[in-house]
């Protein structure tokens, strides 16, 4: 360069590194050996997408989240349990606006109540057994719309935004807007007990008391499939969020697996005694807790479908719901207990726990709040559930503080980034693999026009040598020293790597020896 | 070569082949070799009418001269040209000049006929454009031939090949064919074109290989650019710039960020004369020392007496021991290495056929063996050296503690651990392995109860913690131990003969159980096969039924419930189960009906391996055992409850619950109504064996006959089974085997070119494109379209010039700087010696 003043050397040279935590976050899949040399272009591509996919994985690491929200939970004194912590206690300790969030609506009239939170959790919808249906902004407690649909309200689910809701009537499914006026009823679909949205698919599936689990296209209004479940009454209901596969909860005490795709469960566990009672299922899938007649409470890892924990109610739990961050609230009777970290070490008591006024009817959690919704049969209470919701939410998926306008966006995006439902499977990244039997079908059909497998590995021949040096002996001999070439090297590379790390450590401990066999002025003191 | 070179034999070449243009003109193209043939007195010069032959040697003549002599020549000529004619003077002069110049220019061929002007009407002009003009005045020989003395030497190797070539009267060659001399105009047109055109190989396959190419080409990037490029671009533009920089380079000033000239760095590199001197000493001395070793080594090794070798050797040996008891002593870890290098060299000998008396030469000697005593002791001793080398090193025993910490430390960890995977062979080897086991259970066979069975839940709770730590790690052994415990438990059972009531009911069971599955045996018999393989799947469920079944409630639950269908394992699973099984019990009174083909089966192998020897158990019900089944028999815990349900009556007595249950599932039978379910799915899963047997074909055919039980055996088509169910091990669950084909329209099945392994294809497609998973910038790198051009912009083609140019800036524009890594380079050059070895071979 043509600075001939010198210059201080930059003391962290090149871009800050990323943490290897962020990093392991953003991985996607596996690095995998490069193809040899001679197939050059492969060798290209392959190099290629390898530094696209790293240079996506350190962005996405270097950009993520900047000053992340913590989340913390109640933490009681020495010989207190959280679990005797009274709401109006946490109320009187937090500031006024948290405190706002424990409310208690009485409505016992058309009581028990069903709620849903909208996907935000700005807006709330509560739908009365006796045929009141209302939704509110619950935060500044604005009333959207109170209607009486003058019906048995089984259960209602907001759609994809907070402009519409479905309610499942008594004998039909309708669909109101935000104001309380009636968009459809749909005529297909009769008799649903359940219901729940899959958002990114846009697809209402439902559960009726026909045995009958049906699939709405919300976007085009459309019966996706309808599915004879032959297993009787269906009244309980939860989907996995992280692959949209439907649970459903039976008498006989069986979970069984559904997609639209389907005529038959993909996986059925028997999971109680007695009949199921409720299910929920966790945010990331993998976790799924079930409570049943038995009076049990159980935790099932549900990629590799194994029991984790079991746990012995002595009331039984009837609703369960799952918050963001991983708590579990089981309604046993009029009371609603809060656990925390059901799946890990086994829990004896529950974290927090409130007494309704009336039978519980349904408990969610309101995404992005700690605040746990209940419905029973004297109204709906907002509960404060310290540590429940997410803190940082993603503002291009779920802004609660989005204006009308930006959800209008978000609708036109979210529609046209739809996921069809044929896409729904056990394995969402099923999409990224080729598709292995039509494959080895058409290598087959390939094979067998050609004569020969042109991916089978060259065997080795070795060459004719004359003089006698092409007996079967050496012949032998020679095949011998090609063979297992390519495990050699790998058992050669093991063995070095193991041996370097052996001298490694090795010399760590020299280095630590010598360490310790300085004296320091201390040691004389000691025996 | 000159440009000149080829331009005179070019020139040369077409007066041959035409032969039209007239002596005026050859005469100047000529004129050297005329006046050297002259000079010569060639007699061929002498005959100047057959210009063939002397444009022919001239040819020869230029050929054979070298680049310089020609150059020299021509100088010489145009000087002598010029002094002649000067005397002459005036514009007649200055006209003969140009004339001789544009000869001379004409030389170079590129203006061959150039018209002359044509200023006057005149008769010298002749209608072949030759001008006649100075044809008076011609340039005389003598005036060229002055110069011949001033350059003598280049004359006389031309002299010389003239000389040769007068002695040479060989005829010309009759011309080549028209076909001949095309295809030889073809061949050298297509060697030039080809030569031409691959020169663009490079660039062409530069351009398939970049990843974005930018058109027009050579644009200059817009926007800002970094400082070090303009820094490193910079070039002194102006006059005044390259002035100054001229300058400090003549005088050899540094440009550039060292502030020192080379000679202030030379100066500074340079040693003091004292140093120069002793470090030539010191070298002179090495240089000195080596020489004198290498000779002595030289000597030595000339030395042919064995007994001189052998005595060497030995001394050898000796002072290397010597050494290292030293080394041992002063620097144990510089011993340790050496150490290593043993044991690596009796690795190698191990490794290698080398001394095993399996070479060219061992076999020979072999031959020979017989009859010469040498041969067999060579051989022996070449045995000898490989029993030397792969004796394992016993390391002193003698040593301190601390030596001998450090011996252990010298062997790899995977040396150790190659132990215990040898013993897994045996099992009987890992039971041995520790000792503390044994002693519990010594201390647990004491009393007459199993601890665990007995469920007092205070120390039950310690114990497990304690037991979980040990289970994991013997969990062989603890399988091992019940079977052993059992066995003599059994046999104290035989010896009291008290059987149990539990028992009793087992076999109860069991006879009802052989009594329905008469009509199942055709089913068994047909699969029994198949059976064998579903037998160990199905025995843990097998396990959890009996589990279910058995222990009712007012039986002492401090019995030795050890029973033949029950395993170990099962056992030892914990104090919370029997609460499990208490509840299971109330439920399953009358399971045994369901599944009873299975349950007979079950029975009786289990009866059989009873008589088997304990350890082929312990394997068999290790594989079986591998899947925890704790379907419904996981441990429930207790959660309190700080707040009792208002709704719900208090928590009642265990009994009121059992009742409370049992009334509401009365009836049910979840867990067997389940199983049936699965077995019925396995069953519609498995290949169904086609039976083609004809009756009646080849025997006695009718009513009431069956063909024979041999013929249907060979007449029966068996599948291959399928591979195993993925909830095969999952007693719980059952997973459908159907596959899903509505998401096979989206995936992709037929593997772009490069690719041609769905694994290679998949890799490239693991990381999302999109942005709602990636940063801007990532995603517009990379989705950057291959080709970018500019709106409205001209397009040319790559010019030449900037294939001379640094072409990978110029031709492909900017790259998209990806951070790409590099590959392992280990594996390439293992690679390249895999191949090298099997070009070898």
């Amino acid at each position: 360069m043509f600075n001939s003043i010198p210059q201080k050397s930059d003391p962290f040279p090149g871009s800050a590194p990323v943490p290897e935590e962020k990093l392991k976050k953003f991985r996607r899949g596996v690095k995998g050996e490069l193809p040899p040399r001679p197939q050059y272009k492969l060798r290209d591509v392959v190099i290629r997408s390898e530094a696209a996919s790293d240079l996506a994985q350190k962005q996405n690491a270097r950009y993520d989240l900047m000053l992340p929200e913590d989340a913390g939970f109640l933490e009681g004194d020495e010989d207190e349990d959280t679990c005797t912590i009274s709401q109006d206690d946490i109320v009187d300790a937090v500031d006024i606006t948290a405190g706002a969030k424990y409310f208690n609506l009485t409505l016992s009239q058309f009581g028990p109540y069903r709620l849903d939170y909208s996907k935000t959790g700005r807006h709330l919808l509560l739908g009365g057994r006796r045929g009141h249906v209302t939704c509110l902004d619950w935060q500044s407690k604005q009333l959207m719309c109170e209607m009486n649909v003058m019906e048995t309200v089984n259960d209602v689910k907001w759609l994809h935004s907070e402009a519409l809701f479905a309610v499942a009537q008594k004998k039909w499914l309708y669909i109101y807007d935000n104001k309380g006026i009636e968009l459809h009823c749909i005529r297909k679909f009769n008799d649903v007990l359940r219901m729940q949205f899959l958002p990114y698919h846009f697809l209402l599936a439902t559960a009726s008391a026909t045995g009958f689990l049906q699939y709405l296209d919300v976007s085009v209004g459309k019966e996706v499939v309808a599915i004879c479940t032959k297993a009787g009454r269906l009244d309980v209901m939860a989907h996995n969020p992280h692959n949209a596969i439907i649970h459903l909860g039976h008498s006989n005490g069986t979970v069984t697996l559904w997609t639209p795709n389907q005529r038959e469960p993909l996986v059925k566990m028997l999971c109680h005694q007695g009949g199921v009672r409720s299910v929920a299922v966790d945010k990331t899938g993998t976790y799924m807790v079930t409570s049943g007649m038995d009076k049990k409470l159980k935790v099932y890892d549900i990629r590799a479908y194994r029991p984790l924990q079991s746990y012995f109610l002595p009331a039984g739990a009837s609703c369960l719901s799952l918050s963001q961050r991983g708590l579990l609230s089981a309604a046993t009777g009029d009371i609603v207990q809060v656990y925390r970290d059901v799946w890990g070490i086994p829990v004896t008591k529950p974290y927090m726990a409130h007494r309704a006024k009336g039978s519980v009817w349904g408990v969610h959690f309101c995404p992005f709040e700690d605040v746990l919704g209940v419905g029973h049969g004297e109204g709906f209470t907002s509960m404060v559930v310290p540590g429940a919701g997410e803190p940082n939410f993603d503002g291009l998926d779920a802004n609660p503080y989005r204006s009308a306008k930006q959800r209008q966006e978000w609708e036109v995006k979210a529609l046209l980034e739809k996921i069809q439902p044929e896409l729904i499977g056990l394995d969402p990244s099923q999409l990224s693999q080729v598709d292995h039997s039509t494959w080895e079908q058409r290598h087959e059909d390939r094979v067998q026009v050609l004569g020969f497998d042109p991916l089978a590995k060259e065997k080795f021949t070795p060459r004719l040598k004359t003089k006698g040096r092409s007996s079967s002996g050496k012949v032998e001999k020679r095949k011998k020293q090609v063979a297992h070439e390519d495990q050699r090297d790998v058992i050669r590379q093991t063995v070095e790597d193991r041996m370097k790390i052996d001298k490694e450590r090795k010399e760590k401990e020299k280095k630590k020896a010598a360490a310790a066999g300085q004296k320091s002025a201390l040691d004389r003191f000691r025996k | 070569m000159s440009p000149n070179m080829p331009a005179v034999e070019h020139a040369l070449l077409r007066q041959r082949t035409t032969d039209l243009t007239p002596i005026r003109h050859l005469h100047c193209t000529c004129v050297s070799s005329e006046f050297l043939v002259k000079m010569a007195k060639s007699k061929a010069a002498r005959k100047s009418g057959e210009t063939m032959k002397i444009t022919s040697s001239c040819e020869t003549v230029v050929q054979g001269m070298d680049d310089e002599d020609n150059e020299e020549l021509q100088r010489a000529l145009a000087d002598d040209i010029i002094s002649a004619s000067e005397d002459e003077g005036g514009s007649d002069d200055e006209r003969k000049h140009c004339k001789l110049l544009e000869a001379i220019s004409s030389l170079g061929g590129k203006k061959r006929k150039k018209l002359t002007e044509r200023s006057e009407a005149s008769i010298q002009v002749s209608e072949f454009t030759v001008n006649a003009e100075g044809e008076g005045d011609k340039i005389n020989l003598s005036d060229l031939i002055g110069t011949l003395d001033k350059t003598p030497s280049a004359l006389i190797k031309t002299k010389k090949q003239l000389k040769n070539l007068q002695h040479n009267q060989s005829t010309l060659e009759t011309p080549l064919t028209r076909k001949e001399t095309e295809k030889i105009q073809r061949e050298v047109a297509f060697e030039k074109t080809s030569k031409e055109v691959s020169r663009w190989q490079s660039v062409v396959l530069q351009n398939q290989k970049a990843e974005q190419l930018v058109f027009p080409l050579n644009q200059e990037p817009s926007g800002p650019k970094r400082i070090e490029h303009v820094v490193a671009g910079w070039k002194a533009q102006t006059p005044l710039e390259q002035e100054i920089f001229s300058l400090l380079r003549m005088n050899k000033q540094p440009l550039h960020d060292p502030v020192l000239t080379p000679t202030e760095e030379a100066s500074l590199r340079a040693m003091s004369l004292e140093e120069a001197k002793i470090r030539r000493a010191e070298l002179q001395k090495t240089r000195v020392l080596q020489s004198y070793y290498e000779a002595k080594a030289k000597r030595g090794k000339k030395i042919k007496s064995k007994k001189y070798h052998r005595v060497q050797k030995k001394v050898m040996r000796k002072e290397y021991l010597k050494q290292f008891d030293e080394m041992v002593k002063t620097d144990p870890a510089a011993a340790l290495e050496e150490l290593k290098k043993m044991e690596l060299s009796r690795m190698k000998e191990r490794m290698s056929l080398k001394h095993q008396n399996s070479g060219k030469w061992a076999k020979s000697k072999a031959i020979m063996a017989k009859y010469d005593d040498g041969a067999r002791k060579a051989m022996q001793k070449q045995l000898e050296v490989n029993k030397d080398l792969t004796q394992k090193l016993v390391i002193p025993a003698d040593e301190d503690e601390e030596d001998e910490e450090e011996s252990a430390e010298t062997l790899p960890d995977f040396v150790n651990d190659v132990e215990p995977i040898l013993d897994q062979v045996n099992p009987w080897m890992r039971g041995k392995l520790s000792t503390e086991p044994m002693m519990e259970e010594s201390n647990r066979l004491d009393p007459p109860v199993w601890p665990r069975e007995v469920g007092k839940p205070g120390e039950g709770q310690d114990e497990q913690e304690e037991d979980e730590e040990q289970m994991e790690e013997t969990e062989e052994e603890s399988l091992l131990r019940g079977f052993e415990e059992r066995r003599k438990l059994r046999q104290t059972e035989d010896v009291k003969v008290a059987p149990m009531p539990m028992e009793e009911n087992d076999d109860g069971k069991k006879a009802e159980i052989l009594e329905i599955s008469d009509y199942d045996e055709e089913a068994v018999e047909i699969s029994d096969d198949d059976e064998e393989a579903g037998l160990s799947n199905f025995t843990s469920l097998f396990h959890g039924l009996v589990n279910h079944m058995e222990p009712p409630a007012d039986q002492p639950k401090a019995g030795p419930g050890l029973r033949q269908g029950e395993s170990p394992a099962l056992l030892e699973e914990g104090l919370v189960r029997v609460r499990t099984l208490e509840d299971v019990e109330l439920l399953s009174q009358d399971i045994s009906t369901s599944d009873t083909a299975l349950l007979t089966t079950q029975i009786l192998g289990t009866e059989e391996t009873d008589t088997q020897s304990a350890t082929q158990q312990a394997d068999k019900k290790r594989k079986k055992m591998i899947d925890p089944n704790e379907v419904l028999t996981k441990e429930a815990k207790v959660i309190e409850m700080p707040l009792a349900p208002t709704a719900v009556e208090d928590v009642e007595d265990k009994e009121e619950q059992r009742v409370i249950i049992k009334e509401a599932f009365a009836g049910d039978d979840v867990v067997s109504d389940f199983l049936k379910d699965k077995r019925k799915q396995e069953e519609a899963g498995r290949p169904k064996v086609i039976d083609l047997t004809l009756p009646g074909w080849g025997e006695w055919g009718g009513l009431g006959l069956q063909p024979s039980r041999s013929k249907r055996k060979r007449f029966r088509v068996k599948v291959a089974p399928p591979p195993p169910r993925q909830d095969q091990k999952l007693p719980n669950i059952i997973i459908a085997e159907k596959r899903d084909s509505s998401i096979a329209a989206h995936q992709v099945c037929q593997l772009p070119f490069p690719f041609e392994k769905p694994i290679q294809f998949e890799r490239t497609i693991r990381s999302p494109v999109g942005r709602t998973w990636n940063t801007q910038n990532a995603v517009q790198k990379i989705t950057a379209p291959k080709v970018v051009t500019q709106l409205g912009a001209i397009i040319e083609p790559i010019a030449r010039e900037d294939l001379i140019k640094d072409n990978r800036q110029a031709v492909t524009g900017p790259s998209i700087n990806l951070e790409s890594d590099q590959g392992p380079q280990k594996k390439r050059r293992s690679q390249q010696k895999k191949q090298h070895k099997r070009k070898k071979n």
